[in-house]
């Protein structure tokens, strides 16, 4: 069965989306994510979403489910690089992700969540 | 008068022809010469009508239409399915407003996305939604 890789990096774990994901691979991220902060401490989850052409109410519904079980994990999620028409759209749509934290891009979004997790001053 | 230049239909029977469906939609949407933003507006419409069709028409298909009316030009989808239907299609419109597993966007939203949208629907019969998009 396919599977979105999750990478451990310190205390946070990375996802990057693939283009066309379906609807079963975001149900199993989401189970996956959940397993993978327990399983190793995580906290924080950077999502990379800049290969997604769109993001309609089910792929916002399941960042937003994310970004909220991470939460009750006492991890902290950032969704990055979201494409200019994407978020056009989003908008347009009626879903404006309101709890999610985005930042532009990786860099931004590590810097977010160390911010976030009060070690900004922390190296690495 | 509206012509119909090109039209192709799909099933839509997994989660996988959903997929399918964004990407046919997206072609399509680009051989027209849609602008990136109304590609991904219309790309955005098809996967929530596609998704209806599957989770709750229990499948169906799309056809995929370049329409011509007059010196405009657009693409078409409609969407058929022969569920269950539905018995109040003023209530399956508003936001927030779900049966199932999205976040009661799909039907709203999709209509929000297009610039033409129609729905027929009739209880135990099945569902048929079509919508316009006409290139800006």
């Amino acid at each position: 069965m396919d599977r979105i890789p999750i990478l451990k990096m310190g205390e946070y774990l990375l996802v990057t989306i693939q283009a066309d994901m379906h609807d079963r691979l975001a149900m199993t991220l989401q189970d996956d994510l959940t397993e993978q902060i327990v399983k190793h401490r995580a906290r924080g989850v950077l999502i990379d979403i800049s290969a997604l052409e769109m993001v309609d109410s089910f792929i916002g519904r399941m960042l937003g489910n994310i970004a909220g079980m991470a939460r009750l994990l006492d991890a902290e999620t950032v969704v990055v690089g979201m494409q200019p028409s994407v978020a056009i759209t989003l908008v347009e749509l009626g879903l404006s992700l309101k709890g999610i934290r985005t930042a532009l891009d990786v860099e931004k979004g590590m810097e977010g969540l160390r911010l976030a997790l009060g070690n900004g001053n922390a190296a690495g | 008068m509206l012509r119909v230049e090109r039209s192709d239909i799909r099933e839509i029977r997994t989660s996988e022809d959903v997929v399918a469906v964004r990407q046919a939609v997206r072609r399509e949407a680009v051989a027209v010469g849609f602008n990136l933003v109304d590609q991904t507006k219309i790309v955005t419409a098809s996967s929530e009508l596609a998704r209806n069709t599957l989770d709750y028409g229990g499948g169906g298909t799309v056809a995929i239409e370049t329409v011509l009316n007059g010196v405009r030009c657009g693409v078409r989808l409609i969407f058929e399915d022969q569920g269950p239907g539905i018995a109040n299609i003023e209530l399956a419109l508003k936001d927030g407003f779900s049966s199932g597993s999205g976040m009661g966007l799909g039907l709203g939203g999709a209509k929000r996305l297009s610039h033409e949208f129609e729905i027929e629907s009739e209880t135990g019969k099945g569902t048929r939604v079509s919508i316009v998009r006409w290139k800006g």
